[in-house]
């Protein structure tokens, strides 16, 4: 077995044996991008000398018997996490030299336990798009398969996991950014609760939707990561005061008296037939491992890619007019006046999606059309958090597809953004009711590409997710395939 | 049709944006395909729903007033295009 193939878990065994140290892991891992990254673009910088360096000061601390829960592991950002003199580009033009002169929460917390950082990687730009293919520094391939997307837009974060280019990674989920390139990469992947988890130094999209959670190959490491990154920070007015549970703690309880709901609007006819082979199979062997299946419904599941993208676009109009070219960022030269600056920067620094969905977000925003758009989306938003509420009353999570289909060949949809929007339909309703949702991977299509399962769960209940994803991975026991790349 | 392109042209000013005649071509299409659809949102009656903007009530996270380490100005200028020791620089506003 090769150093880069341990789990999270196994690492740590190994280097607390002393039959590993930190700097020995990450070479391996920096290894392998060096090696393999060039077919795969997972990566938009690689920091060589900081993770080594990182990695020395590990293996001392861990001497001196102070050992974090991460100490001396290896992880991958993606590119719109700020972490302190290391560039962060969000994928875009825009931001192509900007180096952020603090750490994310996020960032200072894997820092704190231990954690290597061995670069930043590619996404869709600014987190707009579900392929990864708007990203400016790379497109990310689906490491099963040449020529197929990897997911977006954490779709670098997932496809550097499934190479073993890292331990595990951090992404965001705006609307399926962390679950949807776990599932079509064969990862696991953690959208946190909103609020859980501090967007302190998260590069901004929608801000009532964003959430940070990690990517990783088990879920018990990512149960590992997920209990670093959480808690309540001062520099997040929205993270939520509570006391953050130990997720490894009840991985390997049993699921006696868990109810699973089984949302039949998420089972239509636009849902690919193995994919619905792989769920089908994946709710037998937890039926068979004592949790009871129950139908519910979410009737108001067909609203809401039309709420998201009126809300997320609406948020995002907002966030984005930060990019004017005064203080940080591209800025065209030589213009006239302020305002041709403004417009000459931006039009140059933005690509065509990010422009998309700006016209669209200030269009709701605009006078005459508030009510019509952003304020009957909000209403409709308050219908779909209802569903959830009434579906938790009568099961502990719900069980379903993340996404309609398996990956796809590089290149499709490009020019019908609504069809792209589309294939969101199954993740971006838990961002709008802010409920944690997890990708676990469920098998395989015939053609060799993953298919992940989601489980979905009431506010802050993480654990129960975590519980039933280590239950589901041990019970289906997925042997390993030959990568593509 | 859902949108002109004249809007389009108005909320791209709204947006600081400049769009070539190619542009607001196809993303008059394609904006005026997504209004459509999203049209779909008015077969629900929401006269009685109040409007959800955060999940979770959100009031003022209120704190003590103190001095704490921040970014010196050397670092908050860092990356700005234009500067001197001091400020930020743009085009003449005046």
């Amino acid at each position: 077995m090769k150093l880069y193939e341990l789990s999270l878990s196994e690492a740590l065994e190994k280097m607390a044996a002393g039959e590993l140290t930190s700097v020995e892991l990450t070479r391996s891992y920096l290894d392998r991008i060096e090696a393999i990254d060039q077919n795969v673009s997972a990566f938009i910088t690689v920091d060589r000398e900081g993770a080594l360096g990182q990695a020395e000061q590990a293996d001392k601390n861990r001497k001196q018997g102070k050992v974090g829960e991460l100490c001396g592991i290896p992880v991958s950002l993606k590119d719109l996490l700020c972490a302190k003199n290391l560039k962060m580009t969000c994928g875009s033009r825009m931001l192509e030299n900007f180096i952020p002169p603090y750490d994310a929460t996020v960032v200072r917390k894997i820092k704190e336990a231990g954690g290597v950082i061995l670069g930043k990687v590619t996404m869709d730009e600014f987190a707009m798009g579900s392929t990864s293919e708007t990203c400016c520094f790379g497109v990310p391939q689906n490491p099963y398969k040449k020529g197929y997307v990897a997911g977006g837009s954490s779709g670098g974060s997932a496809a550097s996991v499934a190479s073993f280019e890292c331990v595990a990674s951090l992404g965001s989920d705006t609307g399926g950014s962390i679950r949807q390139p776990a599932s079509l990469c064969g990862v696991v992947g953690m959208k946190p609760t909103y609020g859980r988890v501090s967007r302190f130094g998260l590069t901004a999209f929608a801000s009532s939707l964003d959430q940070i959670g990690p990517l990783s190959r088990t879920v018990e490491d990512c149960a590992r990561v997920m209990k670093v990154i959480a808690g309540h920070d001062f520099m997040d007015s929205t993270s939520v005061k509570r006391e953050v549970p130990d997720y490894t703690a009840s991985l390997t309880a049993g699921l006696e008296g868990m109810k699973l709901g089984v949302p039949k609007e998420y089972f239509t006819e636009g849902l690919d037939s193995e994919v619905e082979a792989v769920i089908n199979n994946a709710i037998g062997v937890l039926k068979e491992k004592g949790a009871e299946i129950v139908e519910i419904s979410l009737p108001h599941t067909e609203y809401c890619v039309a709420v998201y993208y009126l809300i997320a676009s609406s948020e995002a109009s907002s966030n984005l007019a930060r990019y004017d070219g005064a203080l940080y960022g591209y800025r065209k030269e030589n213009t006239q006046s302020l305002l041709e600056m403004y417009k000459e920067t931006r039009s140059l620094g933005f690509g065509e999606e990010v422009k998309r969905r700006i016209l669209i977000g200030t269009y709701a925003l605009s006078s005459g059309y508030y009510d019509a758009y952003y304020k009957k989306a909000s209403q409709v938003r308050t219908l779909i958090l209802n569903d959830f509420k009434k579906a938790f009353e009568s099961c502990d999570a719900l069980i379903s597809p993340v996404t309609p289909m398996a990956a796809w060949k590089m290149g499709e949809n490009t020019d019908d953004p609504l069809a792209v929007y589309m294939s969101d339909i199954l993740t971006i309703s838990a961002n709008l009711a802010g409920i944690p949702g997890m990708s676990i991977p469920g098998g395989f299509t015939q053609a060799g590409l993953p298919v992940g399962v989601q489980l979905q769960g009431a506010h802050f209940t993480e654990d129960k997710l975590f519980k039933i994803g280590f239950n589901l991975e041990q019970a289906l026991q997925l042997q390993p395939r030959k990568l593509d790349i | 049709m859902k949108i002109s392109k004249k809007e389009v042209e108005h909320v791209a000013n709204l947006a600081r944006l400049n769009l070539s005649a190619e542009e607001l071509e196809t993303m008059t299409g394609q904006l005026d395909t997504i209004l459509s659809y999203v049209d779909k949102l008015g077969e629900l009656d929401t006269t009685d729903v109040k409007a959800t903007t955060h999940v979770f009530s959100v009031s003022n996270a209120f704190r003590e007033d103190l001095v704490k380490e921040s970014l010196s100005q050397e670092d908050a200028l860092k990356n700005g295009p234009e500067h001197n020791s001091e400020f930020f620089q743009v085009p003449k506003i005046i």
